[in-house]
């Protein structure tokens, strides 16, 4: 008999993956079940507990921690490794359902579009269990709720909320951003993609838009375009397209080398027309909303490599001691000890960084200096993380069948979206030399 | 002590009054350590979590709500002063009130099922519940008798290990599957009654944020066995508390011959 929730798998032990099994039997320790007539048990600790009373988590918190926790456990955690293998998440849109019933779709956006009207701490709690279970299932999650929905929260009219808030939010619809360019990453403000002002009112997009998140499967997306190129940055405009929209096509999905299954695609816009309503925000104004989604963006899905850090934890920390050389668990030896001890301080002082900045946020007090540190920080400890987590598991860290080698696929993307970690580095380093300008 | 219901037709009364039992549990994820001077387990800064089969009882209660088939969900926790966050998960399913009767910590380790079905059993003398639904048992202790013991105390009928609850054919009663190691039971039961839930009952919801935050203004009442007259006075003293030993390796054999030659060996066969 097994309990329904949470899920029983470990990461380590499942009946799915029969070797594993096998050698776990061999070791005759942990993992043992204990069959009596009621009750089947998995005495091992396969999740590396989190204190939550280190971060001054309110009980609602606490709560909704546990409750995204078992969730995406049972839902989502049993097929990550399938979801990576196959680059594909087939039962992306029951999920999407399922997140639209816990209410997790909009948890920034008023309650009167079906929100949660909650806090960004409270969205990158979600973010990080989530991320926790599956990386990649979650950096789609993130694009959604945030880089989609909650930049309509902030800047869209009431009848574009009205519109398009209610479909994101029950998971009907699913969103994405699109502002990169083939030819323009780190320099997004160089982009080329034209939105030329027709005769009744609408606009004209032409250009294409490349690394976009949910791009393959997005019903709308918040574009960005020039509306004036000989302005440079001061051109932009925001918009708002649907994707059965004449001329409008996902033209490929990405093949990449970590976050599988969050489909990432190249959008082409020929000649799409898009009503004049449908601009956001002020005309070539975009930037102001670009540059301050950025913010958002950043924090929000520096939750990503938190959540991956811990898995990182959950999975290396487990089998450091139930493997066993030289008569003990590896985990008793020094040289393990003291990976585990920089493991664990990378995570907890990670987090206490991401969830300051999100209260902060959550607070009105917006600094890009702290947004963009905080997703610096953790996504090149994510990737360290990750890396040791990969060496603790030895042979088997490199054996696909293992999560690590996952992890640090995943974990690698969060140093380059979102803006690259050079970028990163100098918007913090331009935010100091404001500080001391004269 | 004897509680008449009016026997009306349950679809047009207001709905059944349920009490559902909750109790605070080691979490059944964490590895459960012995003390060292055997006298128990661990739990001093150990994750701990509602009874998953009383998460179960919960989610029959609140479904029960929401078929209008009752009218009124109570929690119930019997426990230390943490069991409130049980409560407060069971309220966050849906639950209407609850209500904590506290133990002091020096009599938590020696409390058994006896004391805890006496409690239950006065506070449904004030309560008057048609319906109490309990999980089947708790998998710290797996005594499975508290359900048992309440009914008795009670003289109400009972119906364990369920895995279905609905309205009899007449809606004059409850009709209860039960598991049984036979295969399936069905039973018809007159309220009030006694349920205790088995794990195929129903697959328990998850909180979410709305509803944890609604908990929050839910009433939550407190009492304390003095309160309830009840004696706690232990009535079984546990000697020891050790770690089931250890699993030993056993043997591959190739044949049928093999095996029966190794069952004799062992004497487990003639």
């Amino acid at each position: 008999m097994q309990f329904i929730r949470p899920v029983l798998h470990s990461q380590v032990c499942t009946s799915a993956r029969p070797s594993a099994r096998q050698f776990l039997q061999k070791l005759g320790k942990s993992c043992s079940f204990s069959l009596n007539s009621s009750s089947t048990r998995l005495y091992s600790t396969e999740f590396f507990p989190i204190n939550d009373e280190l971060y001054g988590l309110t009980d609602e918190q606490k709560q909704l921690r546990q409750t995204i926790f078992q969730f995406c456990q049972k839902e989502l955690a049993p097929k990550a490794q399938q979801i990576d293998a196959e680059n594909d998440f087939k039962d992306i849109k029951k999920f999407w359902r399922q997140c639209g019933e816990l209410g997790i779709l909009g948890v920034t956006a008023p309650t009167e579009y079906g929100g949660l009207g909650a806090s960004y701490l409270d969205h990158a709690i979600v973010m990080e269990e989530m991320s926790r279970a599956c990386a990649a299932v979650a950096l789609s999650y993130g694009a959604h709720s945030n880089l989609c929905v909650n930049q309509i929260v902030r800047h869209g009219t009431d009848e574009q909320k009205s519109r398009y808030l209610p479909k994101l939010i029950s998971g009907e619809w699913i969103g994405a951003l699109a502002m990169s360019e083939p030819n323009a990453g780190s320099d997004v403000v160089s982009m080329t993609m034209r939105a030329d002002k027709q005769s009744d009112g609408s606009y004209v997009l032409n250009g294409s838009k490349f690394w976009i998140t949910n791009g393959p499967d997005a019903d709308v997306i918040v574009v960005y375009a020039k509306t004036k190129p000989e302005a440079g940055a001061h051109g932009i405009t925001t918009f708002l397209v649907e994707r059965d929209s004449p001329g409008f096509s996902c033209s490929r999905k990405l093949d990449k080398l970590g976050m599988r299954g969050s489909n990432t695609g190249e959008l082409v816009f020929d000649g799409v027309r898009v009503p004049a309503d449908r601009v956001m925000g002020r005309l070539d104004g975009g930037v102001y909303v670009l540059m301050s989604g950025l913010d958002i963006e950043r924090l929000l899905l520096s939750a990503g490599p938190l959540g991956i850090m811990q898995a990182a934890c959950d999975t290396a920390f487990q089998y450091a001691h139930i493997r066993k050389a030289f008569g003990q668990s590896i985990g008793q030896f020094q040289l393990l000890q003291g990976k585990m001890a920089d493991m664990y301080c990378r995570l907890t002082s990670g987090r206490c960084y991401v969830y300051s900045v999100a209260r902060a946020l959550a607070q009105g007090s917006r600094q890009p200096m702290d947004c963009a540190g905080v997703i610096l920080k953790c996504a090149e400890d994510a990737t360290q993380s990750a890396l040791d987590a990969i060496q603790i598991l030895g042979g088997n860290g490199y054996i696909n069948e293992y999560p690590a080698g996952r992890l640090l696929r995943d974990a690698k993307l969060y140093e380059i979206g979102a803006g690259t970690s050079e970028v990163r580095r100098l918007v913090i380093g331009r935010a100091i030399n404001n500080i001391y300008k004269s | 002590y004897i509680h008449i219901i009016n026997k009306a037709d349950m679809a047009a009364s207001k709905g059944l009054k349920i009490l559902v039992g909750c109790k605070r549990v080691i979490d059944y994820a964490v590895k459960v350590r012995v003390k060292p001077d055997r006298s128990g387990v661990v739990t001093e800064g150990v994750k701990h979590s509602m009874n998953p089969f009383d998460e179960i009882a919960v989610e029959e209660a609140v479904r029960m709500k929401e078929k209008k088939l009752a009218g009124e969900a109570v929690a119930i926790s019997v426990g230390p002063p943490q069991s409130q966050e049980t409560l407060r998960t069971a309220l966050a399913m849906g639950i209407d009130r609850a209500i904590h009767v506290e133990i002091p910590l020096a009599q938590l380790e020696k409390l058994q099922p006896i004391h805890v079905s006496k409690l239950l059993a006065k506070v449904c003398e004030s309560e008057k519940p048609d319906l109490v639904i309990l999980g089947k048992q708790a998998i710290d202790d797996d005594c499975n008798q508290t359900g048992q013991m309440l009914a008795a105390l009670l003289d109400w009928p009972q119906a364990t290990f369920a895995s279905k609850i609905e309205p009899s054919q007449d809606s004059k009663q409850l009709r209860v599957t039960r598991e049984v190691d036979g295969g399936l039971e069905t039973i018809d039961v007159s309220v009030p009654a006694v349920v205790t839930s088995d794990l195929r009952l129903n697959e328990p919801r998850y909180a979410t944020l709305p509803n944890i935050m609604k908990a929050k203004k839910k009433p939550l009442a407190k009492m304390s066995p003095d309160q309830l007259g009840v004696d706690l006075q232990p009535r079984q003293e546990v000697i020891s508390v050790e770690d089931p030993p250890v699993r030993k390796a056993g043997a591959k054999v190739e044949s049928v011959e093999d095996l029966v030659g190794k069952l004799r060996e062992k004497g487990l066969v003639k």
